[in-house]
């Protein structure tokens, strides 16, 4: 995948190198820094606060990177660098506009103007709603900057205002909308301009946890629709995990580590990052192929294996390895095999189809399988690829439950990733 | 003792001539711009008179009517439009309908000038901190000066008449605008200039999408108090040669008539709660 944003070693100070007076300081900090004194030592000595140190970051197109850290940690002053609203005092910030990579070190205001008219969109923590103007008017600010005709602006407003569901308040004011409903609005503003970078500063902190949890679904099969690269803030791991094709974590204007959701989870890094890892909830964390007991390994020559989950079952794989058959106690089950567009992160039950025995593709969240082994009284079988490969029967959920057996999850996932 | 004495006399004997300096200014003043001053006073004059001509043609009846129904339209109020109604019948009736014409196009363009220069002004104050700094003991200045000090030059540079009333307005009352825009502006939340900076907007979009909207309600305050203060100045005005209420409460004034001291001080009063009824800024529910 190309990329859509790049950092390469980027220092940002405040005051930054722009203002003038501060110069000698900023360069007396960013020596400092360089000879590893802390940020504490560099405010005492010098009076500058480092908002992010030696950062290097590369996202790619089309996925949703997340920063976390704890408040304080740097999270928004690096997002605010992707479009020039902090300045960059070292290093280098790479944005894609089109075909061209914008080096935002010192970028003409036109083409600043350009890029954040055209590429790059941001969703704020507190909404940022012009108060003066409807709805449908604040969703049209970002295309009327860009000189859009009346006719085509309405048009495309409506079709953003309709994809939040906000169509019937499009004559509204912000000030008569809840929390989550103003959010859309942020949202629609920001996707209207169709920019391939979407900025999103903890976009969902103002809300409260439904809401909150409904917006990330929303936000996640918008991205799937519309492939946007989105850059996340958040201190919240656990929106992190569901959210994050990437996730950085950041301490005291550092990275300390970045990696896919599993990596953060099943190795962090430093005592920082496991830390977050214990107090995170598994059930929107982990995932069917790093709970799941493999069945390869158990699997005999005639395409047969046994396995003990409370009862007895018996398992026949065909030779492309689909399901060929499944017995419990000498009696055959029924089962379905998802569908290959079923989305993932919803849990999918088909109200009217009660198979005996559920199958769920790898990247199925532990919430829902928890659901499906309650619901049918069998364990799930997870399926990678078309294939049969694993089996979470009751003791995997529980020791996933109570973050036990890590070591067994990192064994599936390198079978199944 | 007999030093300090000494030294008292000293002073007092060798006074700093700043009597003459600024006589000297005003002089400079007139014979180098006086082409200026008199087309800006004949400008002036002629937009006054003018206005005052044309609403004076009109039947007072039919004005009276007129402003109702204009209150109405404007703040969807009949019992506000009722009182306009009466209150100008009350006027007229107390024999103060030509000087109300003139005073209300006094305020009229006294309320253009000081908006048109006040607001950019504080504008251009709100953004650039070190002009706020230089012009801010100035605006202190105007408002605490006491207002015949400026009424003299302003005779001398533009003789009797309607004129003068209005430029002492405008000192008087320009700084009030140059002051609330300046706060409204100031004080237009980060978010809001973020939001309109992150979607690329210019410094001018972001003043006329942003920040202007943004300060409107401030802004609009200032306007109330524009008018509110130039009506305040209409005996001032009156005193050199601008017509108008004042011009009853002055000769009223001089020759001592309680009667009619009485009543052209109510007219003022009458117009000036009508003024600030139809111009308060209505209360936002949000
Ligand atoms: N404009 C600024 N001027 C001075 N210091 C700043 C500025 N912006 C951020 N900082 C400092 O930089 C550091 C990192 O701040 P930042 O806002 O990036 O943290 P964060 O991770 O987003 O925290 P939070 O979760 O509270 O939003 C903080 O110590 C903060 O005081
Ligand atoms: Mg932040």
């Amino acid at each position: 995948m190309p990329l859509a944003a790049q950092f390469d070693r980027v220092d940002i100070l405040f005051p930054g190198l722009v203002q003038r007076a501060a110069r000698s300081r900023v360069e007396a900090a960013l020596r400092d820094l360089d000879s590893g004194k802390s940020r504490s030592e560099i405010i005492a000595a010098t009076g500058v606060v480092v908002g992010a140190a030696d950062v290097s970051l590369e996202i790619e197109q089309g996925e949703i990177f997340v920063i976390m850290g704890l408040s304080g940690s740097g999270k928004t002053t690096v997002l605010r660098a992707m479009n020039g609203l902090n300045t960059i005092s070292r290093g280098r910030v790479l944005i894609r506009h089109g075909e061209t990579m914008v080096d935002m070190t010192n970028p003409a205001p036109a083409v600043l103007r350009r890029l954040r008219n055209e590429a790059i969109s941001m969703v704020f923590q507190q909404f940022a709603l012009l108060p003066w103007r409807s709805v449908r008017r604040n969703v049209e600010f970002g295309l009327e900057l860009r000189r859009m005709k009346a006719a085509e602006m309405r048009e495309v407003v409506d079709k953003w205002l309709d994809l939040v569901g906000l169509l019937p308040w499009a004559e509204k004011h912000a000030h008569e909308l809840s929390g989550g409903m103003q959010q859309r609005v942020g949202l629609a503003r920001a996707l209207a301009t169709n920019a391939d970078i979407l900025l999103m500063d903890e976009p969902f902190s103002a809300l409260d946890p439904l809401i909150r949890n409904k917006l990330q679904d929303e936000l996640l099969s918008l991205q799937r629709s519309v492939q946007k690269t989105i850059l996340f803030v958040t201190h919240d791991l656990d929106e992190a995990l569901k959210l994050g094709s990437q996730i950085a974590i950041m301490k005291d204007g550092r990275v300390v580590q970045i990696g896919k959701p599993e990596d953060i989870v099943l190795r962090p890094a430093t005592e920082y990052v496991a830390e977050f890892v214990r107090h995170m909830n598994p059930l929107s964390a982990i995932r069917a192929a790093s709970l799941m007991r493999r069945i390869n390994a158990i699997t005999t020559s005639d395409r047969t294996c046994h396995f003990v989950d409370r009862a007895h079952y018996q398992i026949r794989l065909d030779v492309e390895g689909r399901l060929a058959a499944v017995h419990c106690e000498g009696m055959e089950l029924t089962w379905r095999e998802p569908d290959a567009d079923e989305p993932a992160q919803q849990p999918g039950l088909h109200p009217d189809i009660h198979p005996d025995i559920h199958i769920v593709e790898a990247d199925r969240l532990l919430k829902d399988i928890v659901t499906l082994r309650q619901q049918s009284g069998h364990p799930v079988l997870v399926r990678a690829e078309g294939k049969i490969v694993g089996f979470c029967g009751s003791e995997e959920i529980f020791s996933a439950l109570t973050h036990a057996g890590r070591s067994e999850f990192r064994d599936a996932l390198t079978a199944v990733g | 003792m007999k030093v300090l004495i000494l030294a008292e006399h000293w002073i007092i004997h060798h006074s700093i001539p700043v009597d003459v300096w600024s006589v000297a200014l005003i002089n400079f003043i007139k014979n180098n711009f006086q082409g200026f001053f008199d087309v800006l006073s004949g400008v002036l004059g002629f937009l006054l008179g003018t206005t005052t001509d044309v609403l004076k043609a009109v039947p007072a009846l039919v004005l009276i009517v007129i402003f109702s129904v204009l209150t109405y339209l404007f703040k969807k109020s009949w019992s506000l439009a009722l009182l306009v109604f009466v209150a100008l019948l009350f006027v007229l009736n107390q024999g103060y309908w030509e000087p109300t014409l003139e005073t209300i196009s006094l305020i009229i363009y006294a309320t253009i000038a000081c908006m048109a220069i006040g607001v950019p002004i504080g504008i251009a104050a709100a953004h650039r901190p070190t002009l706020y700094r230089v012009i801010r003991p100035v605006l202190d200045l105007m408002q605490t000066l006491p207002t015949f000090v400026y009424l003299i030059p302003t005779l001398v540079l533009f003789g009797l008449g309607n004129v003068p009333g209005l430029i002492s307005t405008v000192v008087f009352v320009v700084p009030t605008p140059v002051r609330l825009t300046y706060v409204g502006i100031s004080n237009v939340p980060r978010q809001l200039i973020e939001a309109g900076l992150a979607f690329g907007a210019s410094p001018r979009e972001l003043l006329w999408k942003v920040e202007i909207p943004a300060a409107m309600p401030t802004i609009l305050a200032g306007l109330t108090q524009v008018i509110m203060l130039s009506l305040s100045m209409v005996v001032i005005a009156a005193l050199v040669g601008a017509g108008g209420l004042g011009e009853p409460v002055v000769e009223a004034m001089e020759t001592v008539q309680i009667g009619s001291g009485f009543t052209s001080g109510l007219a003022i009063v009458v117009v000036a709660v009508l003024l600030d009824r139809v111009f308060r800024p209505a209360k936002e529910s949000s």
